[in-house]
Protein backbone atom coordinates (compact mmCIF):
# COMPACT_ATOMS: atom_id res chain seq x y z
CA UNK A 1 0.00 0.00 0.00
CA UNK A 2 2.83 2.32 0.95
CA UNK A 3 4.64 1.53 -2.32
CA UNK A 4 1.52 2.34 -4.33
CA UNK A 5 1.03 5.70 -2.62
CA UNK A 6 4.73 6.51 -3.19
CA UNK A 7 4.29 5.68 -6.89
CA UNK A 8 1.21 7.92 -7.13
CA UNK A 9 3.09 10.80 -5.45
CA UNK A 10 6.03 10.39 -7.84
CA UNK A 11 3.69 10.36 -10.84
CA UNK A 12 1.95 13.54 -9.62
CA UNK A 13 5.28 15.34 -9.14
CA UNK A 14 6.52 14.30 -12.60
CA UNK A 15 3.22 15.39 -14.14
CA UNK A 16 3.44 18.81 -12.49
CA UNK A 17 7.02 19.25 -13.68
CA UNK A 18 5.99 18.19 -17.21
CA UNK A 19 3.10 20.68 -17.19
CA UNK A 20 5.40 23.52 -16.10
CA UNK A 21 7.95 22.63 -18.76
CA UNK A 22 5.24 22.40 -21.42
CA UNK A 23 3.84 25.78 -20.36
CA UNK A 24 7.31 27.31 -20.58
CA UNK A 25 7.95 25.75 -24.00
CA UNK A 26 4.58 26.94 -25.32
CA UNK A 27 5.30 30.48 -24.07
CA UNK A 28 8.69 30.46 -25.83
CA UNK A 29 7.15 29.21 -29.09
CA UNK A 30 4.36 31.81 -28.87
CA UNK A 31 6.85 34.58 -28.17
CA UNK A 32 9.00 33.53 -31.13
CA UNK A 33 5.98 33.61 -33.44
CA UNK A 34 4.90 37.00 -32.03
CA UNK A 35 8.32 38.54 -32.74
CA UNK A 36 8.67 36.92 -36.16
CA UNK A 37 5.22 37.90 -37.38
CA UNK A 38 5.56 41.39 -35.89
CA UNK A 39 8.78 41.90 -37.88
CA UNK A 40 7.26 40.89 -41.26
CA UNK A 41 4.78 43.79 -41.51
CA UNK A 42 7.31 46.57 -40.82
CA UNK A 43 9.74 44.87 -43.23
CA UNK A 44 7.18 45.10 -46.03
CA UNK A 45 6.29 48.65 -44.98
CA UNK A 46 9.89 49.86 -44.94
CA UNK A 47 10.55 48.24 -48.32
CA UNK A 48 7.57 49.98 -49.87
CA UNK A 49 8.35 53.31 -48.19
CA UNK A 50 12.02 53.39 -49.20
CA UNK A 51 11.24 52.14 -52.71
CA UNK A 52 8.80 54.97 -53.32
CA UNK A 53 11.16 57.51 -51.71
CA UNK A 54 14.04 56.40 -53.96
CA UNK A 55 11.74 56.72 -56.97
CA UNK A 56 10.74 60.24 -55.87
CA UNK A 57 14.38 61.29 -55.29
CA UNK A 58 15.41 59.92 -58.70
CA UNK A 59 12.59 61.85 -60.40
CA UNK A 60 13.12 65.09 -58.48
CA UNK A 61 16.58 65.34 -56.91
CA UNK A 62 15.89 68.97 -55.94
CA UNK A 63 13.28 67.82 -53.39
CA UNK A 64 15.52 65.05 -52.02
CA UNK A 65 16.06 66.81 -48.67
CA UNK A 66 12.36 66.90 -47.86
CA UNK A 67 11.83 63.34 -49.10
CA UNK A 68 14.76 62.04 -47.04
CA UNK A 69 13.50 63.73 -43.87
CA UNK A 70 10.00 62.30 -44.19
CA UNK A 71 11.43 58.92 -45.29
CA UNK A 72 13.64 58.73 -42.20
CA UNK A 73 10.75 59.55 -39.88
CA UNK A 74 8.54 57.06 -41.75
CA UNK A 75 11.13 54.31 -41.33
CA UNK A 76 11.35 55.04 -37.61
CA UNK A 77 7.57 55.04 -37.17
CA UNK A 78 7.23 51.77 -39.09
CA UNK A 79 10.01 50.27 -37.00
CA UNK A 80 8.06 51.11 -33.85
CA UNK A 81 5.68 48.26 -34.77
CA UNK A 82 8.54 45.78 -34.80
CA UNK A 83 9.77 47.22 -31.51
CA UNK A 84 6.35 46.69 -29.92
CA UNK A 85 6.46 43.06 -31.14
CA UNK A 86 9.92 42.74 -29.63
CA UNK A 87 8.71 44.09 -26.29
CA UNK A 88 5.88 41.52 -26.29
CA UNK A 89 8.53 38.87 -27.04
CA UNK A 90 10.77 39.88 -24.14
CA UNK A 91 7.86 40.05 -21.74
CA UNK A 92 6.49 36.61 -22.69
CA UNK A 93 9.52 34.68 -23.85
CA UNK A 94 12.67 35.81 -22.05
CA UNK B 1 8.29 60.51 -68.55
CA UNK B 2 12.08 60.31 -68.15
CA UNK B 3 13.45 59.37 -64.76
CA UNK B 4 17.06 59.16 -63.60
CA UNK B 5 18.49 55.73 -62.97
CA UNK B 6 18.33 55.15 -59.18
CA UNK B 7 21.41 52.92 -59.37
CA UNK B 8 23.51 55.73 -60.80
CA UNK B 9 21.91 58.66 -58.95
CA UNK B 10 23.58 59.86 -55.79
CA UNK B 11 22.73 62.69 -53.45
CA UNK B 12 25.31 65.29 -52.57
CA UNK B 13 24.85 68.00 -49.98
CA UNK B 14 23.69 68.09 -46.37
CA UNK B 15 22.15 65.04 -44.71
CA UNK B 16 18.81 66.02 -43.11
CA UNK B 17 18.47 62.70 -41.26
CA UNK B 18 21.67 63.42 -39.34
CA UNK B 19 20.20 66.76 -38.23
CA UNK B 20 16.96 65.00 -37.24
CA UNK B 21 18.94 62.46 -35.20
CA UNK B 22 20.99 65.18 -33.49
CA UNK B 23 17.71 66.87 -32.52
CA UNK B 24 16.41 63.57 -31.16
CA UNK B 25 19.63 63.05 -29.21
CA UNK B 26 19.23 66.50 -27.61
CA UNK B 27 15.62 65.67 -26.78
CA UNK B 28 16.68 62.28 -25.47
CA UNK B 29 18.96 64.03 -22.97
CA UNK B 30 15.96 66.06 -21.80
CA UNK B 31 13.57 63.08 -21.69
CA UNK B 32 15.92 60.51 -20.09
CA UNK B 33 15.90 61.90 -16.51
CA UNK B 34 12.10 62.14 -16.53
CA UNK B 35 11.69 58.57 -17.79
CA UNK B 36 14.30 57.26 -15.35
CA UNK B 37 12.53 59.03 -12.47
CA UNK B 38 9.12 57.63 -13.45
CA UNK B 39 10.47 54.07 -13.91
CA UNK B 40 12.38 54.35 -10.66
CA UNK B 41 9.17 55.34 -8.86
CA UNK B 42 7.35 52.32 -10.32
CA UNK B 43 10.04 49.58 -10.47
CA UNK B 44 12.73 50.93 -8.12
CA UNK B 45 16.47 51.01 -8.86
CA UNK B 46 16.25 48.19 -11.41
CA UNK B 47 13.60 50.14 -13.29
CA UNK B 48 15.79 53.24 -13.36
CA UNK B 49 18.79 51.34 -14.74
CA UNK B 50 16.66 49.49 -17.28
CA UNK B 51 14.98 52.65 -18.58
CA UNK B 52 18.35 54.39 -18.93
CA UNK B 53 19.58 51.38 -20.92
CA UNK B 54 16.42 51.57 -23.08
CA UNK B 55 16.99 55.27 -23.85
CA UNK B 56 20.60 54.56 -24.82
CA UNK B 57 19.49 51.68 -27.06
CA UNK B 58 16.85 53.78 -28.83
CA UNK B 59 19.24 56.70 -29.43
CA UNK B 60 21.91 54.28 -30.72
CA UNK B 61 19.32 52.73 -33.06
CA UNK B 62 18.38 56.16 -34.48
CA UNK B 63 22.04 57.11 -34.89
CA UNK B 64 22.89 53.90 -36.78
CA UNK B 65 19.82 54.30 -38.99
CA UNK B 66 20.72 57.92 -39.86
CA UNK B 67 24.35 56.95 -40.44
CA UNK B 68 23.34 54.23 -42.91
CA UNK B 69 21.01 56.55 -44.85
CA UNK B 70 23.48 59.47 -45.04
CA UNK B 71 26.46 57.26 -45.95
CA UNK B 72 24.75 55.21 -48.66
CA UNK B 73 22.85 58.11 -50.26
CA UNK B 74 26.22 59.63 -51.17
CA UNK B 75 27.09 56.43 -53.07
CA UNK B 76 23.89 55.42 -54.86
CA UNK B 77 20.12 55.38 -54.31
CA UNK B 78 20.05 51.66 -55.12
CA UNK B 79 22.52 51.00 -52.33
CA UNK B 80 20.40 53.19 -50.04
CA UNK B 81 17.39 50.96 -50.71
CA UNK B 82 19.27 47.74 -50.02
CA UNK B 83 21.14 48.96 -46.99
CA UNK B 84 18.02 50.38 -45.33
CA UNK B 85 16.29 46.99 -45.67
CA UNK B 86 19.26 44.97 -44.45
CA UNK B 87 19.98 47.66 -41.88
CA UNK B 88 16.49 47.11 -40.47
CA UNK B 89 17.25 43.42 -39.97
CA UNK B 90 20.69 44.09 -38.52
CA UNK B 91 19.42 46.79 -36.14
CA UNK B 92 16.63 44.50 -34.89
CA UNK B 93 19.30 41.84 -34.37
CA UNK B 94 21.51 44.26 -32.43
CA UNK B 95 18.60 45.28 -30.18
CA UNK B 96 17.74 41.61 -29.60
CA UNK B 97 21.36 40.80 -28.79
CA UNK B 98 21.74 43.77 -26.44
CA UNK B 99 18.59 42.82 -24.52
CA UNK B 100 19.39 39.09 -24.56
CA UNK B 101 22.85 39.68 -23.10
CA UNK B 102 21.53 41.65 -20.13
CA UNK B 103 18.11 40.07 -19.53
CA UNK B 104 19.33 37.94 -16.61
CA UNK B 105 21.44 40.67 -15.02
CA UNK B 106 20.60 41.80 -11.50
CA UNK B 107 19.91 45.40 -12.52
CA UNK B 108 17.42 44.61 -15.30
CA UNK B 109 13.65 44.80 -14.98
CA UNK B 110 12.12 43.54 -18.23
CA UNK B 111 8.79 45.43 -17.94
CA UNK B 112 10.72 48.68 -17.36
CA UNK B 113 13.05 47.92 -20.26
CA UNK B 114 10.14 47.18 -22.62
CA UNK B 115 8.19 50.23 -21.56
CA UNK B 116 11.29 52.40 -21.86
CA UNK B 117 12.00 51.15 -25.39
CA UNK B 118 8.50 51.81 -26.74
CA UNK B 119 7.86 55.08 -24.89
CA UNK B 120 11.26 56.60 -25.78
CA UNK B 121 11.09 55.54 -29.43
CA UNK B 122 7.56 56.84 -29.99
CA UNK B 123 7.96 59.88 -27.73
CA UNK B 124 11.13 61.14 -29.44
CA UNK B 125 9.61 60.52 -32.88
CA UNK B 126 6.38 62.37 -32.16
CA UNK B 127 8.30 65.28 -30.64
CA UNK B 128 10.63 65.47 -33.63
CA UNK B 129 7.76 65.08 -36.10
CA UNK B 130 6.07 68.10 -34.60
CA UNK B 131 9.20 70.17 -35.27
CA UNK B 132 9.65 68.76 -38.80
CA UNK B 133 5.98 69.25 -39.67
CA UNK B 134 6.15 72.88 -38.55
CA UNK B 135 9.34 73.59 -40.48
CA UNK B 136 8.08 71.83 -43.66
CA UNK B 137 4.64 73.48 -43.58
CA UNK B 138 5.98 76.94 -42.73
CA UNK B 139 9.61 77.19 -43.92
CA UNK B 140 9.79 80.85 -42.87
CA UNK B 141 8.69 80.10 -39.33
CA UNK B 142 11.96 78.41 -38.25
CA UNK B 143 10.70 76.76 -35.04
CA UNK B 144 13.16 76.79 -32.15
CA UNK B 145 15.46 73.75 -31.71
CA UNK B 146 15.65 72.18 -28.24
Amino acid sequence: MEAVSRLIMQATETGAADATAAKKANAAIGAGFAYGIAAIGPGIGIGYLVGKSVEAMARQPESAGMVRTTMFLGIAFTEALALIGFVVFILIGL
Amino acid sequence: MMTANPMATRLEGPAPEVEVTKDMLRRGVIVAPVLVAVCSAIWGGRGAASSAFAVALVVFNFAVSAGIVSWTSRISLGLLMGSVLFGYLIRLGIIFLAVYLVHKAQWVSLPALGTGLVVTHLGLLVWEMRYVAMSLAHPGLKPKRP
